[in-house]
């Protein structure tokens, strides 16, 4: 085995490789990424908690909102819910691939104030002072009722109104009531017999089958809201829209790839098959990324991941050009390769960096599919920096020595073969 | 080709395709036909099974005092409706009514937003805006020269104007996803311009004898096939998407490929020109009062 067979032995291994990993590694974590509910259907919600005259939203009922919400959705049945707080007093629920994003909205947006009210409409007890609630036969007169407990800070307020109104009213009076309000309707209007001190009350009566008293009991454990709450935002994206942007913005990537690939290669030759093998190694640098981060993929992730690739393929054009540069001032292949990276690197460095602060300003300042996009760009462009500086140049390198890739034609320069054979 | 020598040309160019967008910004209120994710609303996409016109869904739409909502067509049978802000509570009676009159229906989309988070990302958009300015100012003011950065800066906000100005003037419908494309198109208006730069900042070390002019314009013409390889790439991946796409990424290919060309534009014909000029009215002014000094100095 002569020198040049070996090199070019080496070199054919190397791309083989990539072309190896591109084939295997690819089409998986493609088809493992995570997508968006703008690609698969589903729901993005933003629940805001409102502050009443009596009651600003603290960190405690953000908390006990996020269980509430937790539990409706374990109702749905979804894979993988996503509940986020965000900022003091929202909440950004996401539920992705449901085929009736309509039902979900109405389950997540049920309001379920559970509030306890007196005759003039005061609030005694509300959702946030329930501690459990439990249906139950009466064992004397066999009625369904509902048995609720309070917490401390409930126990002490229902003890202290209700000896106020035994101290105030007599037993017929309308007054000596405590309505039990479920999102501003009247459920019962039980009458207060004697002073509660132990924090436990029950519904009875109006119940029409155990079923209700039970279905009461539930919404009230996992349902009443700790305070009352608005939908902010809302968007809900149908199952087959979902699937018609994703076919299509597939096909454009698709497109789109091959359409720079074919350029590269048409306008650079020899070096522009080199891009488009480290394109190979980015796309796995990239998805695998992306996949290591559980980042969800949206429309406009893609948007930037596409633009991200005319990064990747822009500092190739940057290095490329250079190249050109120096082997036509006279340099030999090997020099001009050199040359060319040694020089385009500052350019590139400095070009990036800007795009980088622009994508890191969107990260801080924007939302959601905003972020998205801002990730999967900065992600676009670090892998690039890597892979049209550092493996461009190794594969270059690997063919200069060949000596069929010595012909400076194949690197687009209209040149007798140069000084390179002699030196 | 001479850049630099023709430059009132090319900055006359500009003027002419920025006018008529800030006249359009001028004359409509609001300036920019602002979508719900800035005014807040719903929006509601449904197909319904049978054929059903525009005007009957105007006329259904009547009964909730929603006849002026924005309707479009988005497909066979299928439409856009833009509202005010609705409760749910309304826009399930919306939905029934309209199952009820013309049949059964595929909600393909159902957006709100309310009103707050409009406003608040109108906030955080113009926020982002001038903070990726500034930093990037201060980042070139670092790596090059502050002239360089006032440059660059004037040269993205042409780009930004000109995107800007074109979705003014044809009103096309603005959302969160523009905000996202205007940064990009920042991002890659002063990428592209750096490169150019980066050209000029080198010759300047290597310079000889020639005028700035004559650097500056085979500093351009160093860099033009680079600036034109680039940006057909990102013009090709842009297209497939906005041809191939959905709708929903159509109209965010179409703001970015409007700002990635008028970034390549800019850059060779605004940025570098503009350079020239601001050094010259700067090294003018310093040289006019080197003299002032010495003529005062002078017996």
């Amino acid at each position: 085995m002569t020198g040049g067979s070996k090199k070019t032995f080496r070199a054919v291994a190397v791309f083989l490789a990539i072309l190896a990993l591109g084939v295997g590694v690819l089409p998986p974590l493609i088809r493992s990424m995570k997508l968006g509910l703008d690609l698969r259907g589903g729901v993005h919600i933003v629940v805001e908690a409102k502050d009443t005259a009596d009651h600003q939203v603290t960190d405690e009922d953000m908390e006990a909102l996020r269980r509430v919400m937790s539990s409706r959705v374990d109702e749905l049945g979804l894979a993988e819910p996503l509940i986020q707080r965000e900022g003091s007093r929202r909440l950004i629920i996401e539920l992705a691939g449901i085929n009736d994003p309509e039902e979900a909205v109405k389950v997540i947006g049920k309001t379920a104030l559970l509030e306890f009210k007196t005759a003039d409409g005061q609030v005694v007890v509300s959702g946030k002072d329930l501690r459990d609630a439990k249906a139950i036969i009466d064992q004397q007169t066999n009625e369904p009722m509902v048995t609720l407990k309070f917490n401390d800070e409930g126990t002490k307020k229902f003890a202290e109104v209700t000896a106020e109104l035994v101290k105030q009213y007599s037993l017929n009076d309308p007054r000596r009531h405590i309505g039990i309000y479920l999102d501003n309707e009247l459920l019962t209007n039980p009458v207060v017999r004697e002073a509660i001190p132990n924090g436990e009350a029950v519904i009875s009566g109006g119940f029409a089958d155990f079923k209700e008293a039970a279905d009461l009991a539930a919404l009230l454990r996992g349902g009443a809201l700790p305070v009352p709450v608005e939908i902010e935002e809302r968007r809900a994206v149908g199952p087959t829209l979902g699937q018609d942007s994703l076919l299509k913005s597939r096909n454009a990537i698709v497109v789109g790839l091959i359409a720079i690939a074919l350029f590269m290669l048409i306008v650079y030759r020899l070096p522009g098959l080199v891009a488009d093998f480290s394109l190979i190694v980015y796309a796995v640098i990239v998805l695998a990324a992306l996949w290591a981060l559980k980042a969800t993929l949206t429309l406009p992730g893609i948007a930037g991941l596409l633009l991200s690739v005319s990064m990747a393929v822009d500092a190739n054009i940057i290095i490329y050009e250079r190249l050109k540069e120096e082997l036509r001032n006279g340099k030999t292949l090997r020099a001009a390769v050199e040359a060319g990276f040694t020089r385009a690197f500052a350019t590139i460095f400095d070009s990036n960096t800007t795009t980088v602060l622009a994508a890191v300003v969107l990260y801080f300042l924007g939302s959601g599919t905003i972020r998205g996009f801002a990730v999967t760009l900065v992600l676009g462009i670090a892998a690039s920096m890597f892979t049209a500086i550092t493996l461009t140049r190794f594969l270059l390198r690997l063919l200069v020595n060949i000596p069929a890739f010595q012909d400076v034609r194949l690197y687009g320069v209209r040149r007798e073969p140069s000084v390179e054979a002699e030196g | 080709m001479d850049f630099v020598g023709k430059r009132k040309l090319w900055y006359f160019l500009s003027i002419l395709v920025i006018i008529p967008g800030i006249i359009a910004m001028a004359t409509h209120r609001p300036p920019l036909n602002l979508g719900i994710d800035f005014t807040g609303g719903n929006l509601l996409q449904v197909k319904f099974e049978q054929p059903v016109e525009t005007s009957q869904v105007r006329e259904a739409l009547k009964e909730f005092n929603l006849e002026q909502a924005s309707i479009q067509t988005a497909g066979p049978n299928e439409f856009l409706l833009r509202t005010p802000v609705l409760t749910e509570e309304e826009s399930t009676r919306m939905l029934d009514s309209l199952k009820e009159k013309f049949g059964n229906l595929d909600i393909k989309r159902n957006e709100r937003v309310g009103a707050v988070i409009g406003a608040e990302l109108t906030r955080k958009g113009l926020y982002a805006l001038a903070l990726a300015t500034v930093l990037m100012v201060i980042y070139i003011g670092f790596r090059f020269e502050f002239l360089f950065g006032i440059a660059a800066v004037v040269a993205l906000l042409h780009d930004v104007l000109v995107t800007v100005g074109l979705f003014a003037l044809f009103r096309w419908e603005v959302n969160s996803a523009f905000v996202a494309a205007i940064l990009t198109i920042i991002g890659y208006s002063i990428n592209d311009t750096i490169v150019i730069f980066d050209r000029i900042r080198e010759n300047l070390r290597l310079r000889k004898k020639e005028s700035l002019e004559e650097l500056v314009n085979k500093s351009i013409a160093q860099s033009l096939t680079r600036c034109i390889n680039t940006v057909t790439t990102v013009v090709m991946a842009l297209l497939a998407l906005l041809i191939l796409g959905g709708d929903t990424t159509k109209f965010f290919a179409l703001t970015l490929l409007i700002g990635t060309v008028s970034g390549t534009y800019s850059s060779i014909f605004t940025a570098s020109p503009l350079w020239i000029d601001l050094r010259n009215l700067t090294q003018g002014r310093r040289r006019t009062a080197r003299a002032k000094v010495r003529r005062a100095t002078s017996p």
